[in-house]
């Protein structure tokens, strides 16, 4: 059934994409946890600022992220010779190359919802906890992040969502290369560029209806606990 | 061995000056107006807070000095907070083992169903914060901080954003802490009624610094102080009941200085007892009176006699068994009976309230 909907090519882009937006959301709530946490609970200056760099990418152009990563990662750029004398494979026009692109590109989404999960709980829970013998990791495990639990709900689901629907980024860093670096966006586009509107119509409302049914597990989820933010 | 403070911490709004050393047992009643360093005090002894300058030592352990900050879950004590502070994501049972776990099994000196029992939460265990009243999340919250075994509890303002139900629904429990558990408590309140009916000694803030600190006997009723001139002036009693009259329907509360009548209570005889005499119900006679409808008749010795709020009227401090009994009595009256220090004379009260 599915084998006549989509074309080997269609289920290859649409594999790279399940498993680019999967890694990226991975990575990202590992990257994320912490500094989400430090831009929700520190009194520093600095946090104007790791607040205005965490929402770049959400006003600049998907091109000129992927654009400079591109300079960037390239063999004449800093990231490239480094990994080239580390040994490492060049990360430009690879599924890493890809990997960190969405990373960058989805990371407010992740960032957002967290820091405004963990600004929530409050330092009054955080404080309860202590006194009763929590130590601050602790806190941060059984207080913290239990009582956010939305904002990670939210923040895997738009980024897992965003990155699925990634176009510029991909095509800037990826190179559109079958099999290793073209997801399903781009796909439809090149079925688009053909004129074969049958094709893009299939892949496009596969991911319309994969995004809206991501965006229902959200407000679901969020509707479900009632009152998880401030300590009652 | 006690909790020996000395703080010295510029705010915003008030300088925190504390230099005092509170005892290890009974109830010490921190009490002042909003904004004169309460909460801030009490959050320093719990190490919430980091004074600048500040010696923090409890029992001979240095919590805090210049060169060492205890961080508050290594400090053995138990908070509870003004409003209702429990874990949302957690049942009022999983509320109460998040501090038990976290105790070596041979630190722990009470156990789950004792204070499961002794705050009355049987029925509650299954329910969520947002299933339970505001009483009834107190009590959780309270029974919560016992279960940590601390050495010291600090209360701040446990009751004041409780209705007057729920406010009567706790205070018995915590008169049970005070009487069956030697857990020393600091309790921040700013409602005097409630610190006449728990505290043993008072602390007095003023603008971050202790005015004066002592016996709550003594502290009520010093004239120096503004405790003595509220409109709910009035002194403290222990006794014993002492006796039943059924016939009258009245309760005998033994004192020092005597016996005082009450309401029949159901209390047994014996049971140990506080009750509270308002400076307004107390008038003076020089003589025993004989016929006169109040039954309650103290002799004394005048301590001392002082202006109060109203230029009409005067506060008669009496030595009463040992004990001071506040008298607001009118000028004129002082005037007509020649009331002075040193003199013997009756006191009689014409109502009598018995804190329980």
């Amino acid at each position: 059934m599915t084998a006549s909907l989509y074309s080997p090519d269609d289920l290859v882009a649409l594999w790279i994409s399940l498993k680019l937006a999967t890694v990226t959301v991975v990575l990202l709530l590992l990257l994320c946890t912490p500094l989400a946490w430090w831009l929700a609970m520190t009194r520093s200056r600095l946090r104007v600022v790791g607040e205005a760099m965490a929402a770049l990418p959400l006003v600049l152009p998907p091109t000129v992220l992927g654009f400079y990563l591109l300079l960037f990662l390239g063999p004449h750029g800093w990231g490239g010779r480094l990994m080239h004398q580390l040994g490492m494979q060049p990360l430009a026009f690879s599924f890493g190359g890809l990997v960190l692109g969405s990373m960058l590109y989805s990371m407010p989404f992740v960032i957002q919802p967290l820091q405004s999960a963990f600004q929530s709980v409050g330092a009054r829970a955080l404080e309860v906890a202590a006194t009763l013998r929590a130590s601050p990791l602790d806190r941060f495990f059984t207080v913290a992040l239990p009582l956010a639990r939305r904002g990670f709900i939210t923040g895997s689901v738009l980024a897992f969502a965003h990155t699925l629907g990634e176009f510029g980024v991909v095509l800037m860093l990826g190179g559109n290369i079958p099999g290793r670096t073209q997801t399903a966006s781009i796909v439809i586009f090149n079925h688009v560029e053909a004129f074969d509107f049958t094709a893009a119509q299939r892949l496009s409302a596969t991911l319309l209806g994969a995004c809206f049914a991501l965006l229902l597990i959200v407000y679901a989820a969020n509707r479900r606990v009632p009152e998880t933010a401030a300590v009652a | 061995m006690s909790l020996a403070l000395d703080i010295a911490w510029p705010r915003a709004d008030f300088q925190l000056n504390v230099d005092c050393e509170f005892p290890d047992s009974g109830i010490t009643a921190l009490f002042g107006r909003s904004g004169s360093g309460k909460t801030t005090l009490l959050r320093c002894v719990a190490g919430l807070e980091r004074a600048l300058r500040a010696s923090v030592r409890f029992n001979g352990d240095v919590w805090q000095n210049d060169r060492r900050f205890v961080p508050p879950h290594q400090r053995p004590l138990g908070y509870v907070f003004q409003e209702s502070s429990l874990f949302p994501h957690l049942d009022a049972r999983g509320n109460l083992e998040y501090g038990l776990r976290r105790v070596p099994a041979a630190r722990r000196r009470i156990g789950f169903d004792q204070a499961v029992q002794f705050m009355g939460l049987e029925s509650l265990l299954a329910h969520r914060a947002n299933e339970l009243s505001g009483g009834q999340r107190q009590r959780v919250a309270i029974a919560r901080a016992l279960l940590t075994s601390p050495q010291l509890l600090l209360m701040d303002e446990p009751l004041s954003n409780l209705d007057l139900a729920s406010r009567s629904e706790i205070l018995p429990h915590l008169e049970r802490l005070h009487d069956e558990l030697s857990i020393p408590i600091v309790y921040v309140s700013h409602e005097i009624s409630d610190v006449m009916r728990i505290a043993d000694h008072i602390a007095l803030l003023e603008a971050g610094s202790v005015r004066a600190f002592g016996s709550i006997h003594d502290l009520l009723t010093r004239p120096d102080l503004p405790l003595a001139h509220l409109e709910e002036a009035g002194s403290i009693f222990e006794g014993v009941i002492a006796q039943h009259d059924a016939q009258y329907h009245l309760s005998y509360v033994g004192i020092t200085a005597g016996r005082l009548a009450i309401s029949l209570r159901a209390a047994p005889v014996g049971q140990r007892v506080r009750v509270r005499i308002d400076a307004r119900d107390v008038s003076l006679a020089l003589k025993p009176p004989e016929q006169s409808s109040i039954t309650n008749i103290l002799p004394g010795r005048v301590m001392d006699v002082s202006d109060d709020r109203d230029p009409a009227q005067r506060l008669v401090r009496i030595d009463v068994g040992g004990r001071p009994l506040l008298a607001r009595i009118t000028l004129r009256s002082v005037a007509q009976l020649r009331i002075a220090a040193g003199m013997a004379l009756y006191a009689q009260v014409k109502s009598v309230a018995l804190m329980d």
